[in-house]
């Protein structure tokens, strides 16, 4: 029931905007929404676009993933010195 | 597609199952309460990517599911009135009432539309001046305002024969009433397209009184993925809290326009949900303003008395207190082809998504 589908923006008209679904067009209203501008992708359910997708939030995954390496690198380096500090007490 | 494509990249799942299995020590509960999510997670096979100590439940989180059964007895009164024609979305239509359903009533010869958007019902109510257009308006917060815009628009246009009889309901309470039950949930992953709507801020309470963790998900298997590995470091670091995961289309405020429409259309009121009850302040009335659009309140018609199903546990499924492959009717006499309960029927109830994607391996 609460499927939305990304979609592009190709024309306005008003309340309703002409958007492409992988290809398939369809008619959307855009009365939910404030500065729709085409081109931009909008999530479509039962005929309204309810929210748009931001491009610079939607590479934040994958940006995310960087952060976590680095995260796990410095975990594995704190291991490391961990490791080395208990090897140099027991020495 | 955009959007859709990077998020099955397989390269980037296998660095968060990777993640998971780093940081996962403890047993943890984790529940879905949208059936999209529910769809998606059978569909991609999630559960056997995770490492054993995560358990995956599904949740109230399918409208149709959690509807009550004479809300299809009134929409069947209804469509046996004169001159009524219904128009619903195609969920609805094989859910069983009491003693009928949407779609024996159509081959029958009752006037019954299967529509896409609310604006093809108020389309037709301008173009059948004769007929009464009833809308069966059902939905969680993602489908609510397309139902407020086209009651709006049918006032602007005054129209007199466009009709909505509401079902719809709002999220929270069912979740609060789950956790009220003893039903144990380390966390929730939650409804993505629903935050589009409502924001982030409904799900404050949770990690403030029940320490239970929200995170807001998208649909695409990193998306869950991700969801479930920032609710695992939540539950292994102590500290339960709202995140957002599907930032690139949820905001914290939500959409304000959207849920001011909601406001000036509906009031809030005291629902039954299917394994629930009774809740209170947890569905959406029209409000007197608007009643001349409330089918409720202009149409005056006798609703059969509820007729429950034996031996069907939708009801404890919806809890995530069942699994389908509990019930003894589960492929056998209960299958998309001839669906006993509502979580069989909806292609987003947990037993649907079991049937297509996992009866093989019970």
């Amino acid at each position: 029931m609460c499927l939305s589908v990304p979609a592009k923006v190709l024309e306005i008209d008003g309340e309703l905007a002409t958007v492409s679904l992988g290809g398939t067009t369809y008619k959307a209203s855009i009365q939910l929404l404030e500065n729709v501008n085409v081109g931009d992708y909008v999530l479509v359910h039962t005929g309204f676009a309810i929210s748009k997708l931001e491009e610079e939030e939607a590479l934040e995954t994958l940006k995310l993933f960087d952060e976590y390496e680095e995260f796990n690198k410095m975990l594995d380096e704190e291991e490391e010195k961990f490791r080395k500090s208990d090897k140099a007490d027991s020495e | 597609m955009k959007y859709i494509d990077e998020y099955r990249n397989k390269v980037i799942i296998d660095k968060i199952l990777e993640e998971i299995n780093k940081w996962s020590k403890q047993r943890i509960k984790l529940m879905e309460v949208c059936g999209g999510h529910t769809m998606s997670i059978q569909r991609f096979g999630i559960p056997s990517l995770l490492p054993q100590n995560i358990q995956l439940l599904s949740g109230p989180g399918c409208p149709v599911c959690v509807t009550d059964r004479s809300y299809i007895d009134h929409l069947i009164a209804l469509c046996r009135l004169d001159n009524v024609m219904i128009c619903t979305y195609g969920d609805l239509i094989k859910v069983p009432g009491s003693t009928s359903t949407l779609e024996r009533e159509r081959a029958s010869g009752r006037n019954i539309k299967i529509v896409y958007s609310v604006l093809d019902a108020l389309q037709f109510a301008g173009t059948h001046k004769d007929l009464k257009i009833v809308f069966a308006g059902i939905g969680f917060e993602t489908t609510t305002p397309a139902t407020a815009s086209a009651i709006l628009m049918a006032n602007k246009e005054n129209l007199s024969n466009f009709f909505v009889l509401s079902a719809h309901k709002v999220m929270p309470p069912a979740m609060s009433a789950l956790i009220d039950e003893g039903v144990q949930i380390d966390g929730y992953i939650s409804p993505g397209h629903v935050s589009t709507i409502t924001g982030s801020g409904i799900y404050e309470p949770f990690p403030e009184k029940f320490n239970v963790g929200c995170v807001i998900s998208g649909f695409e298997p990193v998306d869950l993925l991700q969801s479930i590995l920032m609710l695992v470091i939540q539950k292994e670091t102590g500290k339960a809290k709202v995140e957002i995961q599907y930032k690139r289309a949820v905001k914290p405020e939500g959409n304000l326009k959207a849920k001011a429409i909601i406001n000036q259309v509906f009031e809030m009121r005291d629902d039954w949900w299917r394994g629930l009850g009774i809740l209170p302040e947890s569905g959406l009335g029209i409000s007197s303003e608007f009643e001349k659009f409330d089918a409720e309140k202009q149409f005056k018609v006798e609703i059969e008395p509820t007729r429950e199903d034996k031996g069907c546990i939708c009801g404890e499924i919806l809890k995530g207190l069942k699994n389908p492959k509990d019930c003894k009717l589960f492929n056998k006499v209960c299958s998309p082809y001839n669906p006993v309960g509502a979580c069989m029927v909806s292609n987003e109830g947990a037993c649907h998504a079991y049937y297509k994607y996992r009866r093989l391996e019970l």
